[in-house]
């Protein structure tokens, strides 16, 4: 699905947060390149994935510092954008959905305001115009009855209600690049594999670039096209994601192996063997003991 | 669907017949479950599947006694269970919770979450119980005092494990025990969970939203949707692809990764978006 002309490119990308001891490295040199396709970023917490998806959009949260050799969005050096012109290209062209509808949905306004009100930021429309575009845009994240989830407040819809009204949100100024940061993992899995295929869609019919964060490897090797494996900030494998079951990295073996199967056979499951070596010369601030 | 299984209702260490759960009153009442039925036999681990807001915890929560209002017939090791439940009960069956963040007092030392079952009960010998439970959950005299705070999420969910063990109870009720964790972290409080089962003859009742986990550390199933159980079956049966309810089905489907196909036939079986309120 990959086309010739990238529409992000990362190189080099490090995210550092100063701490008592020094500074803490959560992204150490990570880079890559999107096409107008679905990549996974994977990895367990920790990992630094969300920390990259956020940098992109600058919405690493203050002390953290960002910096890379090349950010570039679109032909667009996005590190040499002032804040007003960040603002624009947030929202408008490259959005980000988030895990929890839960918290990231404004508690004390109905669905329906919220999805509007995104629109009417980023295109000039009145109020009926955004209203009626709102509900076209939960039509098409197959929301059955978009009249009554436009005038429900957050709390009155489900998980998966509201993690498609998310969507929604993030969708309705049409943007060129979305980044998902684990937009599934609250749902439940038949809700989740629908709303995965909503994303799907509009990958491939409006030629939306997606990076797709998630923990779950069996998830992202049957829905990405590619896959980057993170451990301690970096990148320590990349595959193809329909080759997911022959990578050869450590890291990513032991990520697959420990998993539960349905038709497996109930013995112990395989303990993933942290390797020091695996957070090469640094140190290891990201890794979590378990 | 209750029970089939003729030989294991003899000697059945938890027994649940037709219970009915509602929560609030009047038009606004929520029939979260509806007569659920089923058996397990001591020493056995008994999967409790479905997705939110199908009743599978609150099943869970009705027989731990944390939830009001329920109708219908329990019995854990032989006695009926009443409205309340008294210390004895808590001595033979523990609960673990899904939130290893929320489950523990974030102002409380291990030492301290530990220490409080043991003198509830007054089983004595706090300080030896305490030291067992942790070297039984895998975690070192170190973390003793320490707070949740300092320990990862796989940590805190072995305390919560060695706090359910410390009273030496037969039962443990598992709520989404490891839905939270990692997968790296999943795995070893899974193997944990197992080995503790084995060691103890423990009985498990493990509710979950992930069939695989499910199929890894139960023998026999019961499939949740909207209060029911819609199936029984045993994990060889799930294995060999065998459900008969379309729910099942579909969530086997869906349980093996995405199919864009696939998400065009799904049906909504779960028409409680269509209600007010979700429930996790």
């Amino acid at each position: 699905m990959t086309t010739d002309t990238a529409l992000l490119e990362v190189e080099d990308l490090h995210v550092t947060f100063p701490a008592r001891t020094g500074t803490v490295a959560a992204v150490r040199g990570v880079s890559f390149t999107l096409g107008r396709e679905k990549l996974g970023l994977v990895g367990e917490s920790g990992s630094g994935k969300s920390i990259t998806g956020r940098a992109i959009l600058r919405l690493v949260p203050p002390p953290g510092q960002v910096r890379a050799r090349r950010l570039v969005f679109d032909g667009c050096d996005l590190q040499a954008l002032d804040a007003r012109a960040m603002r624009a290209i947030r929202g408008e062209r490259i959005s980000m959905v988030m895990q929890d509808p839960k918290f990231s949905l404004n508690p004390v306004m109905t669905v329906g305001e919220q999805i509007a009100e995104a629109y009417r930021v980023h295109h000039r429309a009145g109020r009926r115009e955004a209203r009626r575009r709102a509900l076209e845009m939960l039509a098409a994240v197959r929301i059955r009855d978009p009249e009554r989830v436009y005038d429900a407040y957050p709390h009155e819809v489900s998980g998966g209600m509201g993690q498609r009204a998310m969507i929604a949100m993030m969708l309705i100024p049409g943007p060129d690049l979305l980044i998902a940061d684990e937009p599934t993992s609250a749902l439940d899995v038949t809700v989740q594999m629908q709303v995965l295929a909503i994303l799907d869609d509009l990958v491939s019919e409006r030629g939306m670039g997606l990076i797709f964060i998630s923990h779950d490897l069996n998830l992202v090797a049957s829905f990405c096209d590619r896959v980057l494996i993170m451990y301690g900030g970096r990148i320590v494998e990349v595959c193809d994601a329909q080759h997911l079951h022959e990578a050869r990295h450590p890291y990513t073996r032991g990520l697959l192996n420990c998993l539960p199967r349905i038709d497996g056979d109930g013995r112990a499951l395989p303990v993933l063997r942290r390797d020091p070596a695996w957070l090469a010369p640094a140190r290891t601030a990201a890794a979590r003991t378990p | 669907m209750t029970g089939t299984m003729a030989e294991t209702a003899s000697k059945a260490m938890i027994e649940v017949d037709d219970l009915h759960v509602t929560f609030g009153r009047g038009p606004r009442a929520t029939h979260a479950v509806r007569g659920v039925g089923f058996r397990v036999a001591a020493g056995e681990s008994y999967g409790l599947v479905g997705e939110s807001g199908s009743g599978k915890s609150t099943v869970l929560r009705a027989l731990a006694g944390l939830v009001e209002g329920w109708r219908g017939r329990m019995t854990v090791a032989g006695r009926v269970l009443g409205p309340r439940r008294e210390a004895a009960f808590y001595k033979l069956v523990q609960m673990v919770f899904q939130d290893p963040y929320g489950s523990l007092h974030p102002r409380h030392t291990v030492e301290r979450i530990l220490s409080e079952p043991v003198a509830i009960h007054r089983l004595g010998a706090a300080d030896r119980r305490i030291e067992q439970a942790l070297g039984d959950v895998g975690l070192g005299p170190q973390f003793r005092y320490r707070y949740p705070h300092q320990l990862s999420g796989g940590q805190r969910q072995r305390v919560a494990i060695a706090r359910a063990l410390i009273l030496e109870p037969k039962i443990l009720l598992l709520d989404e025990p490891t839905s939270a964790l990692d997968v790296s972290i999943q795995a070893e409080v899974l193997n944990l969970l197992a080995r503790l089962k084995r060691e103890r003859g423990l009985t498990y009742i493990l509710v979950s939203h992930n069939l695989a986990v499910v199929a890894h550390m139960c023998t026999r199933l019961a499939v949740m949707n909207r209060g029911t159980i819609v199936e029984e079956m045993t994990v060889a049966q799930l294995r060999r692809g065998a459900p008969r309810h379309p729910y099942t089905k579909q969530l086997l489907t869906a349980s093996r990764g995405y199919d864009r196909t696939a998400v065009d036939a799904f049906i909504d079986f779960a028409e409680a978006e269509a209600g007010s309120i979700a429930r996790t």
